[in-house]
């Protein structure tokens, strides 16, 4: 925090390391493959999360729209392994063989040919990045070049939310409606329906998840790191030290975006189908409140705290329906008055100094407690 | 240059010319058809009653409202015409009635983001603290008392630290014209001390343009005065014959 | 597309539709009118409005039970009873919240949206526990039913009209109160410059609680008038709050005049294009191009060009 020069210091490194063991060791170690698949959904929208805390924590840009490019990317994933699954032997029972079956439900008779492209495995590999960030430059272009922000950009982004998720529905020949794009098998060739694959891909997961978080490590400690806080707390001022601010938000928001994107395409690839549930204003607002949970200026919290979010989410939802959405707004209203710096912060206060203090009782002292 | 075109290029000859300047919200013409010009390497200061419009001036010259008529050249650059950053990137620092700086950012990261380099996003990505930009922020925050206090977050020092940081970060950029507001308010007697004599140090090889109540500071620094009354110049020139202009005795200075 | 209809037929038709429109438009503008309060005047985003205008309906539902069942006589009658009602719960629990949550955020607007989006979702399960998942709808009376024939094809329904002139009476209300009234000034002397505000003697904090519980309030009359042509569900709140929201903003926030302009074009647009496209393609464009405006002009429709 000092010097600000190192791009990880030797606390950061420990606490990195410490994740990488949690997602590569203790998850795959304790868990059998259905529960270690939900984990790998649950670190898929710690992607989102990551981004949020760089565009919302440090930038203070909240996006109420992330659940769009999440679902961008997840799209594009499932629109080619969907192409892939819609061989005319497969759909040879439909009257069009050969295109998605929803399509043929809707009496489409041919693909469309924005869909043609999406034959192509690179092509998608690029979509899954290029469409979401796209998206995200064009509308951060026409709002930050204006200098809308705050609340403003909050609602729009809502409302583009909305806007997207009625869009999907409505469109169902082209999109799968209401019940996107399902019944994914292979990727090349590859059945990602099968254990070993469900293991394979929760570990190309957890890879790339590391690597977006040292690229936010890499972010945070650059020096538009630091720009990005001035511009939360002095926006004005920024401008007056010869940074064109709209730049420099526009490029966190299309980062936050292309984050989004990888966690939706590996969504897809690991839970099998794409809906617009994970599009619209729901979605993207839970988004907002894992990173608020773990911390909205810690990129690690924000792991912490999507998986902390979603395991009790999933253990509540199971054994009280009732009580789990009294709990998600008391969450919502706990974190934002008692604890807005989240995990993180209550680490940062709590914990951290007790460890310092084990650590130079101990001299060097190896084991510390599994969280930030 | 030939007679001809005198007229036409003369206000290419001042670093800073201001022109039938007007800006009006609502109807209210907080600055209506002012023109002055501003000299390299002087000292002018602006003073006024309170509404005359003298912060608006500098909001205007930097950016941060826009004109509704007329005209600002900066070295011949057309200042209406350009965004913020660019003002900056052209020459033109300004300094805040209040203290605006990173209160979350230490006083060295404060003065190092002020550093001209690295300005665009991918610049920024890129930027390494090398020995230039370590030398350069020492050096800065040497001038402005700051040298034991490089570390702490700017948020813990006092009003008057802050006000020195904030003219270490136009100071950093190296600006041919700096716009102070009110360097000086709020100050005890000894800050004030000491910020005069700060001012005295950094005012050489530039022009400035100070906004200020306190008139023996005026008197002690200013080249020129110019008095402005709701909008309009009441009156221009050396302090003593501002201060003996009877209008300017009426409106500002009282009897 | 027009093959087969006759001129009179034709004009019928958008005249209808036209009046659809209205009725859009009076829900747009009730529920628009007590957000352009809360997060006009007070700059505070309330994203569990939509939960407070569905207590409004569910007062209305239970009273149109209550009436039923117990004051038969009197069912004629009961809609009023039950507006009253619906006015001053929703405004008790705004000032319950204002109390217990928003005061402690006026600094912080972006923490305020997520707070009040838990309560929103605490509110939507309470009334999925006390009233069921189902949605329910209340029973008019009979004055209430039927439709008026204009023409020969153009009828208008009389609980229609009926909102809308509800409509009409709690605009003028509210903008009384707003530019007529002591405590408007006093709403507006706070969101300027609070501390003058308490300087002078008004007393900020209950001019901020009783100013979020009118909001609310203005919100449960609007739930009330909601059951007159629509049933009530306990997310039926959630499905409005974008287009609310939209529409303040679109009117520039701090505008009545403007809320009420720009209700006007969306519901109109709306409806207009629900003619010639899906409903669901009429609300993508209607919102594509509200959001494409607002990027145009942020500030909304009507603003002032204020001095820093």
């Amino acid at each position: 925090m000092r010097t600000g020069s190192s791009f990880l210091t030797r606390t950061e490194l420990v606490y990195f390391a410490i994740l990488a063991a949690v997602i590569f060791v203790v998850f795959p170690a304790s868990m059998d493959i259905f529960r270690l698949n939900l984990f790998g959904k649950y670190l898929t929208y710690a992607f989102v999360a990551v981004g949020l805390v760089l565009c919302w924590g440090y930038g203070g840009i909240l996006s109420l729209g992330q659940g769009v490019f999440f679902g961008l990317g997840g799209y594009c994933m499932a629109m080619f392994l969907k192409l892939e699954a819609s061989t005319p032997e497969a759909t040879a029972i439909q009257s069009t063989p050969g295109i998605p079956d929803f399509m043929d439900w809707n009496q489409l008779t041919a693909l469309p040919t924005w869909w043609e492209p999406f034959h192509s495995f690179p092509f998608t590999l690029i979509a899954v990045i290029a469409v979401p960030v796209f998206f995200a430059f064009v509308i951060g272009l026409a709002m930050f070049k204006r200098r809308v922000g705050g609340v403003y950009f909050a609602i729009i982004t809502q409302a583009i939310a909305a806007i997207l998720t009625i869009l999907i529905i409505g469109q169902q020949g082209y999109t799968g409606g209401v019940n996107g794009i399902t019944d994914l098998r292979t990727l090349l060739g590859w059945d990602i329906r099968t254990d070993s694959a469900k293991y394979i891909l929760y570990f190309v997961n957890g890879g790339l998840l590391m690597l977006c978080l040292l690229a936010a490590q890499f972010v945070r400690r650059s020096k538009l790191g630091r720009i990005l806080v001035a511009m939360r707390d002095q926006e004005d001022r920024v401008r007056f030290s010869g940074y064109d601010v709209a730049n420099f938000k526009i490029f966190v928001f299309c980062l936050g975006a292309a984050m989004a994107a990888v966690g939706g395409a590996m969504f897809t690839l690991q839970v099998g189908f794409m809906s617009p549930s994970f599009v619209g204003i729901v979605p993207s607002i839970e988004m907002v409140i894992f990173c608020a949970v773990g911390g909205r200026l810690s990129i690690l919290g924000a792991v912490y705290g999507t998986l902390l979010v979603n395991w009790a989410k999933t253990t509540f939802s199971e054994m009280f329906p009732e009580l789990w959405l009294f709990a998600m707004g008391a969450l919502f209203i706990g974190v934002v008055l008692a604890f807005p710096n989240g995990l993180a912060g209550l680490y940062n206060s709590y914990v951290a100094p007790y460890v310092k203090r084990l650590i130079s009782a101990r001299g060097a002292g190896r084991r510390m407690a599994p969280a930030e | 240059m030939n007679a001809a075109t005198a007229t036409v290029a003369s206000n290419t000859d001042y670093l800073l010319a201001v022109e039938d300047l007007t800006v009006s919200f609502d109807g209210f013409k907080a600055v209506d058809g002012l023109s002055f010009y501003v000299d390299e390497n002087e000292i002018r200061v602006i003073i006024g009653p309170n509404g005359a419009g003298k912060t608006t001036v500098l909001d205007l010259i930097c950016g941060r409202t826009k004109a509704t008529q007329g005209s600002i050249k900066f070295k011949g650059a057309e200042l209406t015409q350009m965004r913020e950053h660019q003002i900056v990137h052209a020459g033109v620092g300004r300094k805040f009635q209040t203290p605006s700086i990173y209160e979350d950012l230490t006083v060295f990261e404060n003065l190092e983001i002020c550093f001209p380099r690295g300005r665009t996003v991918f610049g920024s990505l890129a930027f390494k603290r090398d020995g230039e930009v370590v030398s350069r922020v020492e050096e800065i925050a040497e001038t402005i008392f700051l040298s034991n206090q490089l570390h702490e977050r700017a948020a813990f020092l006092s009003h008057g630290q802050k006000q020195w940081l904030e003219i270490g970060m136009l100071l950093i950029q190296n600006p041919e014209l700096l716009m102070l507001d009110e360097p000086v308010a709020g100050m005890s007697v000894s800050e004030r001390k000491k910020t005069a004599e700060l001012l005295h140090r950094i005012i050489q090889d530039r022009s400035v343009l100070v906004i200020e109540h306190d008139m023996k500071f005026v008197e002690d620094i200013a080249h020129k005065v110019t008095v402005l009354h709701q909008g309009r110049i009441l009156s221009e020139g050396s302090m003593d014959k501002v201060q003996a202009d009877p209008k300017v005795i009426e409106v500002y200075l009282g009897h | 597309m027009f093959d087969g209809y006759t001129l009179s037929e034709l004009g019928s038709i958008l005249a209808m539709q036209g009046f659809a429109g209205l009725i859009l438009f009076s829900v747009f503008v009730l529920m628009a009118l007590g957000l352009a309060i809360i997060f006009g005047q007070m700059g505070v985003i309330n994203m569990a409005h939509g939960e407070f205008m569905i207590l409004g309906a569910y007062v209305t539902y239970l009273c149109s039970h209550i009436f039923q069942n117990y004051l038969p006589g009197l069912f004629s009658i009961y809609f009023f009873v039950a507006m009253a009602l619906a006015f001053c719960a929703s405004g008790a629990l705004g000032m319950l919240c204002e109390w217990a949550l928003i005061r402690h955020l006026y600094k912080r607007p972006l923490d305020t949206l997520l707070a009040t989006w838990g309560l929103s979702l605490i509110l939507q399960q309470a009334y999925r526990t006390i009233f069921g998942a189902r949605e329910v709808g209340v029973s008019l009376p009979d004055w209430m039913m039927g439709s008026v024939p204009l023409t020969d094809l153009i009828e208008i329904p009389i609980n229609g009209l009926f909102v809308m002139a509800l409509t009409l009476i709690i605009t003028a209300a509210v903008g009384a109160m707003m530019y007529r009234s002591g405590w408007g000034k006093q709403v507006r002397a706070v969101m300027q410059n609070r501390v003058m505000a308490g300087a002078v003697g008004i007393n900020t904090e209950r001019t901020d609680r009783l100013t979020f519980g009118i909001g609310c309030g203005v919100a449960g009359i609007a739930g009330a008038a909601f059951t007159m042509i629509g049933s009530t569900g306990p997310t039926a709140g959630q499905l409005y709050i974008v287009d609310t929201f939209l529409v303040v903003v679109f009117g520039g926030a701090a505008s009545l005049l403007g809320t009420i302009a720009s209700a006007f074009s969306i519901s109109q647009a709306q409806s207009a294009m629900e003619f010639f496209l899906s409903g669901s393609m009429a609300k993508v464009l209607t919102l594509l191009t509200v959001v494409g405006i607002l990027m145009l002009r942020p500030q909304g429709l009507f603003t002032l060009k204020v001095r820093k």
